[in-house]
């Protein structure tokens, strides 16, 4: 597998979130996505995206478009060096009804797409890894 | 800062949204419709989402809370025009819309909001 | 190696008419469906031969995936394209490139053939470069096979979702067979899309022809109902067999949507809902002849 290209983009703002939606869905196009899975991924950096400037306190995002033989992907790693999140198993759980917080991005950003990792904890910050193949 | 116009047509209020929502056009937008719910005496509310290419959780929560205020002010809440592929990514991220009827267009919208302010009506003569 | 690739080059620039006409002579010998197959071959080999010489002129042996070759790579991908689809075997459409080799090494042992070792030299050099561009070719054909058969794969999986307008505003969408992830992915574009362009708002869901309704079956059916509601149509399921009405309650699943036992059932429901009803007529019209 290998990386075909990657771009880093600053999470500070809300409008940061719109460029990154609008770069993430250019790079899913150039992959060949389907537009359902471009939907799928861009809705993901999306609720992430949010996550990383509302409670991460800004961060960045690296995106990268992958090939594995004829397949086409899109990776993409956001990090921020914020509060972490306090319980990560429940934060992944799912629970949608009402509330903030975290854990209302991370579970349906996980469903959307083909790979999901996140690494957290109290004070050191969070990185949350999605990716989605065509 | 853009606004995003309400329009009236009768006794119903529309909402276009066309641009990329964020918190203070969200929490705008949500404090000058019930203005206008209270003053217009409106009975329906229509979002209009057919130029969202994505709703995340947060216009989800959004939606939501339109319903929810709308609901207290005895409004009925509408959403017209969700995109197929939205529709789909939003069943999948497992987000609940709850509170909030559904329309293909505007105008099934509209015949939705008569349909139902209709029946409440006539339960309540029955009742009453 | 420039040493080799002068003596190539001038063979090539000195004897083109001669090569190329061996080559034809040889396409049309091992030529396979008919006198527009051999046409097409035979013109190709001329732009091909062109092409050839210009890269021998300016490029290295050794890595024919470099831009300079990349002509000649296209030409190699359209013809494996064209005849993968026709349904050629690979040696069938790679005999193009590999038929090249009588007529040169004939070539070269005039040319040569008085230093053995020289020709020994010339051969190989020439062999790999030919080997390389031949293989080139089957590897062409064969992603070209594999998007064909993922082609048809889809097209399949569509067929075999069709969605059908009842009446004014209803729609039926007949399941057949099991229900996956992928599938539910197809079935919810179809039937998404459908209720677009006609505007419906019953679709009526029909399970006859699914065998087994177990959790994830429920779970994919859910989210297809969903997603027509979010559309803003509902949804009515019929086709329910006894078998799988005690499957549904042991699992304590809730579907939350209006099951009908059979599509009839589902339909009348569906014309209520819409506000239609059907009515006898005093006679029955006449069945149409051929003539009308």
């Amino acid at each position: 597998m290998q990386i075909e290209s990657a771009e880093e983009m600053p999470l500070r703002t809300s409008d940061d979130v719109v460029r990154v939606r609008q770069a993430v869905r250019a790079r899913a196009v150039a992959a060949g996505f389907s537009l359902v899975d471009q939907t799928k991924i861009v809705t993901a950096a999306s609720e992430i995206g949010r996550n990383t400037v509302d409670y991460g306190g800004g961060g960045t995002l690296r995106l990268e478009t992958l090939r594995d033989g004829q397949r086409r992907g899109v990776r993409l790693t956001f990090v921020d060096q914020g509060p972490g999140i306090v319980d990560l198993s429940m934060a992944l759980k799912d629970g949608y009804s009402t509330g903030t917080g975290l854990g209302l991005g991370l579970s349906g950003a996980r469903r959307l797409c083909n790979e999901f990792d996140v690494t957290s904890a109290p004070g050191q910050g969070t990185t949350v890894m999605l990716a989605r193949w065509r | 800062m853009a606004e995003i116009p309400i329009l009236k047509i009768g006794d119903c209020l529309l909402v276009s949204i066309q641009v990329d929502m964020h918190d203070r056009l969200a929490l705008a937008l949500q404090d000058d419709l019930t203005q206008r719910i209270v003053a217009d005496r409106a009975r329906g509310v229509m979002i209009d989402i057919s130029a969202l290419e994505i709703v995340d959780s947060f216009i989800g929560r959004m939606l939501n809370n339109i319903a929810a205020m709308s609901r207290v002010l005895d409004a009925v809440t509408v959403v017209v025009g969700m995109r197929p592929a939205v529709a789909i990514t939003l069943v999948e991220l497992g987000l609940g819309l709850t509170g909030v009827r559904t329309a293909l267009n505007v105008d099934k919208g509209l015949a939705l909001i008569r349909r139902i302010i209709d029946s409440e009506e006539l339960d309540a003569d029955r009742v009453g | 190696m420039s040493v080799n690739r002068n003596v190539i080059l001038s063979l090539i620039d000195r004897h083109f008419q001669s090569l190329l006409a061996g080559w034809q002579a040889c396409l049309r010998d091992t030529s396979i469906g008919g006198a527009q197959r051999e046409a097409d071959a035979v013109e190709l080999a001329t732009r091909f031969l062109e092409e050839l010489r210009r890269c021998v002129a300016i490029a290295q042996f050794d890595d024919i995936r470099t831009s300079e070759w990349a002509p000649l790579r296209a030409m190699l991908d359209d013809l494996s394209r064209t005849r993968a689809i026709q349904g050629f075997s690979p040696a069938e459409t790679a005999i193009f490139v590999f038929s090249l080799k009588e007529p040169l090494f004939e070539l070269l042992g005039r040319e040569v053939g008085s230093d053995a070792a020289e020709l020994a030299r010339q051969v190989w050099t020439t062999t790999q470069l030919i080997d390389k561009l031949g293989l080139y070719t089957i590897e062409s054909y064969a992603k070209t096979r594999e998007e064909v058969i993922i082609r048809q794969q889809q097209e399949l999986l569509e067929l075999s979702t069709p969605v059908v307008e009842l009446w004014d505003g209803i729609l039926a969408l007949p399941l057949i067979g099991t229900l996956d992830s992928s599938r539910t992915q197809i079935v919810m574009e179809s039937l998404l899309q459908r209720i677009v362009s006609s505007g419906a708002e019953l679709a009526i869901i029909d399970i006859t022809g699914v065998p087994t309704v177990d959790t994830l079956v429920a779970q994919h059916l859910i989210k297809t109902i969903s997603a027509a509601r979010l559309m803003g149509a509902d949804c009515i399921l019929s086709g329910i067999r006894p078998q799988i009405a005690q499957t549904i309650v042991h699992l304590g699943l809730e579907l939350n949507v209006v099951s009908k036992a059979t599509m009839r059932d589902a339909l009348a429901l569906a014309l209520r809902r819409s506000g239609m009803a059907v009515v006898g007529r005093a006679e029955p019209a006449k069945p149409t002849t051929a003539a009308e």
